[in-house]
């Protein structure tokens, strides 16, 4: 038997917002009965836009129906912004966890919430160059990276567990393999260069370099977990310019973040002097 | 809150006559058959007098069962210890809706070189004979078919396949967990060649199985040591065990007709009444050639496991062929083979009786299941399409 948490069985034997808003402004639906679970998604705004009702209907086993459940009563009351903001791992905290094996509810109702504040903004949900690679479940390859990304996953397994992929017939495992590898890759790999002892100078060229692979590897993943990114302008004498990108671009606490956690890292894994500014 | 205990082909209760024949074994009778001392000797006669009543249930001489401690064992043994005394032929015939302990086995057998064909089976879970007969050969080490099938309960025609197997004198074995104690069976009648089953799908515990092998059989063991079970099985006689599965055999054969009556008319009552009660509901499996005791349906749109805590929740337990039970992401091979479709196969729901269910579990299950699948539907997305798009006809 599971072990679903108590929050868990609340959830699926006392759904809340069970149901489908007629002419709703934001409508998703994700998943299929081929593969087991589907949620459909609706919800309207009021004046301020701020999400004032929300329903879902799901076909699915109990933590499926409980994600869904939670995830309704997390973006009651939220701007879509706000909302966007929830990832998966949110879901599953609101519930006090959920087994391994079931992370993919959570998944689903991430992706349901991305496909409703898509269709209401009018967009096409993303799906620009994708492949699908797990034909079993119809998975692509974009959505296996989000997931290895924002969950910190570095097996074949434990992405099955998340988005089902690789559960069916497991050959696209090598190509699930594949991706990890080429989001962890680089960062598993030893830095190729290091932080000089002191005394020793870097080349600009070097400590250019430096610079730019310790954004990469240490500071915009964990940006990216918030939806936030950034990207290297120009870097002169010791003053690292760049311009902040997605969420962190309307972050008020952006500049905390640039100096207190960016400028940091920076200093220690390149050089003691360096400092951040936002070029506009 | 009171226990509905319909999952009777997943575990049983211990039976209390058999908990009561275990239970001096346990305390002063602890002696090893092997033993020349008098303790030895008091369980080695209880241990033949055991042997003497499950030799009974299936028809069988009692040296013609070995002992061991589950029917996973009976099986690898039966398999491996075959394919090793015929290690000249490489192919293996089995079916695509075995138990997994054979048909894993299988598959890992084929990883090691083996041909194996895994013979598949029509919407009803019936085997084509055609299909044996055009791929058995003088290759053909084993066949391997279980005698009724877990999920769906559907009896294979073993004699018949027997035939044909024996006809080209190929051994066979049949994985007879299911069956043994809820259908008649009798070795001295058969072909099959060697059987497995299990004590705790018969009211005795979990823990002991029995390997029949007809004698004669060509045979290497499985587990190697000392001299037990006549060089077929190493390891000391689990006595507590096979005197509680000699006790259940005894009192399956005494209950025999009482499972074929009552059990199953509890069992039509149920089907019956979940059929009427609840629209878009199928049954899996030929119900002309089935355990009286087993039930699959699947109620479509709905998915299992949200059916089964539900019901859980209200002290009955039964189980799913769907994805979500399992923990693996794809529903049953067993209802995937047959070809139900996934949205039944999701919503898959097995019940299995035994001789300890009575007509107010029956009414029970028949008064709480139909709104717990209502309740689901509503939820579900696909029920609301669903009936808006049949009105539409």
């Amino acid at each position: 038997m599971w072990d679903y948490t108590e929050k868990v069985k609340d959830h699926f034997m006392n759904p809340r917002n069970v149901g489908e808003i007629e002419h709703p402004d934001g409508f998703g639906e994700v998943g299929s009965l081929a593969c087991g679970d589907a949620l459909r998604l609706t919800f309207k705004l009021d004046e301020d836009r701020r999400i004032k009702d929300v329903k879902f209907k799901t076909f699915g086993c109990a933590s499926a129906i409980a994600s869904s459940s939670a995830l309704t009563e997390m973006v009651k009351g939220k701007t879509l912004e706000e909302a966007e903001k929830i990832t998966n791992r949110d879901i599953a905290d609101y519930l006090g966890g959920l087994p391994e094996e079931k992370m993919h509810c959570s998944v689903m109702g991430r992706e349901a919430l991305t496909a409703a504040i898509a269709s209401y903004r009018g967009e096409k949900v993303e799906k620009e160059e994708f492949e699908v690679i797990c034909k079993c479940f119809g998975i692509t390859d974009k959505e296996v990276e989000r997931a290895v990304k924002e969950n910190n996953l570095h097996t074949v397994e434990q992405v099955t567990h998340y988005t089902k992929a690789g559960g069916g017939c497991e050959s696209c495992h090598p190509k699930i393999e594949a991706i990890i590898d080429k989001v962890w890759g680089e960062k598993e790999k030893k830095p190729v260069l290091v932080k000089p002892a002191k005394g020793e100078k870097l080349t600009n060229i070097q400590r250019m370099r430096l610079i730019e692979e310790t954004l990469e590897r240490e500071i915009k993943p964990a940006l990216r977990q918030d939806g936030g990114d950034l990207e290297l302008i120009d870097i002169e004498g010791s003053k690292v310019l760049v311009a902040l990108r997605g969420t962190c671009s309307f972050c008020p606490s952006a500049d905390f973040t640039l100096k207190q956690y960016v400028e940091a890292k920076l200093r220690e894994f390149v050089a003691d002097d360096l400092s951040v500014e936002v070029k506009e | 809150m009171r226990t509905i205990y319909v999952d009777n082909n997943a575990t049983t209760q211990v039976a209390p006559e058999v908990f009561e024949a275990m239970t001096p074994f346990l305390q002063d009778v602890y002696g090893n058959p092997s033993s020349m001392h008098f303790k030895g000797g008091e369980a080695q006669e209880a241990m033949a007098d055991a042997r003497e009543k499950v030799a009974d249930a299936v028809g069988a001489s009692p040296d013609e069962i070995v002992f061991t401690s589950c029917g996973t064992e009976s099986d690898n043994t039966a398999i491996l210890g075959t394919l090793e005394s015929h290690p000249e032929k490489r192919h293996i015939i089995s079916t695509r809706v075995e138990h997994p302990a054979v048909w894993t086995l299988c598959k890992h057998i084929e990883k090691k070189g083996y041909r194996v064909t895994m013979l598949s089976v029509d919407r009803e879970g019936r085997l084509d004979l055609d299909e044996l007969r055009a791929t058995i050969s003088d290759d053909t080490a084993l066949v391997s078919i279980m005698y009724a099938n877990n999920e769906t309960g559907v009896i294979f025609p073993i004699e018949e396949i027997g035939q044909i197997v024996k006809s080209r004198a190929i051994p066979f074995h049949t994985d007879a967990v299911q069956a043994v104690g809820k259908i008649p069976l009798d070795m001295k009648k058969s072909t099959v060649d060697m059987l497995s089953f299990s004590g705790h799908k018969l009211h005795a515990p979990k823990g002991i199985g029995v390997l029949y092998i007809r004698k004669g059989t060509k045979f290497s063991p499985f587990l190697i040591g000392g001299h037990q079970e006549r060089g077929r099985r190493g390891g000391t006689e689990n006595i507590p065990y096979i005197v509680g599965l000699g006790k259940a055999c005894e009192l399956a054969a005494r209950h025999l007709e009482e499972e074929n009556n009552r059990v199953l008319s509890l069992r039509d009552k149920l089907e019956g009444g979940l059929l009427e009660k609840i629209p878009d509901t199928l049954v899996n499996g030929d119900r002309e050639h089935r355990l009286p005791n087993t039930v699959s349906v699947s109620f479509e749109y709905v998915e299992g496991e949200s059916i089964l805590l539900m019901l859980s929740n209200l002290g009955i337990c039964a189980s799913s062929g769907s994805a979500c039970t399992s923990g693996s992401l794809e529903p049953s091979h067993v209802l995937r083979a047959m070809g139900i479709p996934f949205t039944a196969a999701h919503g898959s729901v097995r019940f299995s009786l035994s001789i300890y269910n009575t007509e107010e579990d029956i009414d029970y299950i028949l008064e709480q299941l139909p709104p717990i699948i209502e309740r689901l539907r509503e939820i579900s997305p696909f029920w609301r399409d669903y009936i808006k798009a049949s009105s539409k006809k």
